[in-house]
């Protein structure tokens, strides 16, 4: 798989922690929604660093954006964070993955669990079916710190206003952001899940992505409320990544 | 190549020799898996085995790790770019496993509780190359890292030491298995980057 000269047209915060790199790429095939890239920096000496990272926006965004997430003490992360600007370049090369991904038109409702920033192969899932107009039941329950922690918060505020069902929970909040008056705030729970539905047995696709213990967690759960372990797609951030 | 202005990375002093192309280290345990941890009781939990062997071996938890066991201490390089050095398995020699049978092909499909699934030829498995552990740094391995028992194949992309393992399939043709299937590479060997199908 080739390397491409990718081009930042525009960086954009998200959080304190977080921003978007909107790109542009030399002859991108394209994308599906939940797949990633790796990219590729190189320094003026020739010294080379890869990362993955997920791919935020739709497949029928005119450029290819990526949420990164400031890991303290993260080599490539806190360049993309602190330093890149509109203009920088590096390589990079995909779409990579073909089984955390999901289209419009595939059957089954549509069940999204993200602990932080594993909400970005997410949202591209929602940007999609916005995009495309599809009507698929799709429901989505973030787990973050703080509202502040909130990707994308007023994207999701507009979701959940139209006909997405946006679940919040807060690990470390008091209350409820205003936006969000039912979100809860405590960790995920079995309570939780079942709310968000839909029961087990209706032929929901499950996708979750976060940190291990949170993916761990929200699986383990699922699998327990009886939905079927083959309908829980699961992806990862370590504790690295760097 | 343009260089990325203002990159200068983070010169580590790892050994060189010891890091393959992309990697970096850590010295966390990263845990990468495609669905939910599947939790097997050990009362029904069986190493199998079979495919073109002839006659098909099994063994119940308990014959299984009473069988002798290998401690090394290995690096291992996992397609996401961690590596992580020095790490201490316990586990059954695939050799020792596989001898007694008569292999006729020359592939293996590793499955595993969960349905997952890869390949490798039967030469990447056999003289002391890979192991069916069960055992991380000296305590029963995890779940969330592949236990009760997983295959461990250090010189390969982790994804190949297939967590949660049950059985190996010999077989006369190459069949990709789960992740080979979604465009990484099938034989994954990190010295040489081979990480995406066309690597």
């Amino acid at each position: 798989m080739s390397w491409r000269h990718a081009a930042i047209a525009e960086v954009r915060p998200e959080t304190a922690h977080a921003k978007t790199l909107v790109l542009d790429v030399d002859g991108w095939p394209g994308h599906r929604a939940g797949q990633h890239v790796d990219i590729r920096l190189t320094a003026e000496d020739g010294y080379q660093a890869q990362r993955s990272y997920s791919i935020a926006s739709a497949p029928e965004s005119p450029r290819l954006e990526l949420t990164v997430e400031r890991i303290e003490d993260g080599e490539v992360s806190t360049y993309l964070v602190d330093e890149a600007r509109a203009g920088d370049e590096f390589e990079l090369r995909g779409p990579i993955g073909g089984y955390f991904v999901w289209h419009a038109g595939l059957d089954g409702p549509l069940v999204l669990v993200a602990g932080g920033s594993g909400l970005v192969p997410l949202v591209a899932m929602l940007r999609h079916r916005r995009a495309a107009r599809d009507m698929t039941d799709a429901r989505l329950l973030l787990s973050a710190r703080t509202a502040d922690d909130v990707l994308y918060r007023d994207e999701l505020a507009a979701l959940g206003a139209g006909d997405v069902a946006v679940r919040l929970t807060l690990t470390r909040a008091a209350a409820p952001p205003p936006e969000f008056p039912e979100a809860w705030t405590r960790r995920i729970d079995r309570a939780m899940l079942e709310e968000l539905g839909p029961a087990p047995g209706t032929g929901a696709r499950i996708y979750v992505c976060g940190p291990t213990p949170f993916v761990e967690e929200a699986a383990r759960l699922l699998v327990e409320l009886g939905h079927d372990a083959r309908s829980v797609r699961t992806e990862r951030f370590g504790p690295t990544g760097g | 190549m343009a260089f990325t202005r203002g990159f200068r990375g983070r010169r580590s002093d790892v050994d060189p020799a010891r890091l393959p192309p992309g990697q970096y280290e850590t010295k966390d345990f990263p845990v990468l898996s495609a669905g939910p941890t599947p939790h097997t009781p050990l009362d029904e939990w069986t190493f199998t085995i079979d495919g073109a062997v002839g006659a098909s071996r099994r063994w119940s938890w308990e014959d299984f790790t009473a069988l002798p066991a290998e401690t090394l201490t290995v690096d291992i390089h996992c397609v996401t770019k961690w590596s992580k050095f020095d790490t201490t398995w316990t586990g059954v020699p695939v050799s020792a496993l596989v001898e007694g049978t008569s292999p006729s092909g020359e592939h293996v499909v590793a499955w595993s509780d969960g349905g997952y699934t890869t390949n490798l030829p039967l030469a990447d498995v056999l003289d002391g190359k890979a192991w069916i552990a069960h055992r991380y740094g000296g305590e029963p391995l995890d779940p969330e890292h592949g236990g009760p028992a997983r295959l461990l194949v250090p010189h390969l992309y982790f994804w190949k030491s297939a967590k949660w393992v049950r059985g190996l399939t010999i077989t006369e043709h190459d069949e990709p298995g789960f992740w080979e299937g979604y465009g990484y590479h099938n034989h994954g060997d990190p010295w040489k980057e081979q990480r995406y199908w066309s690597d």
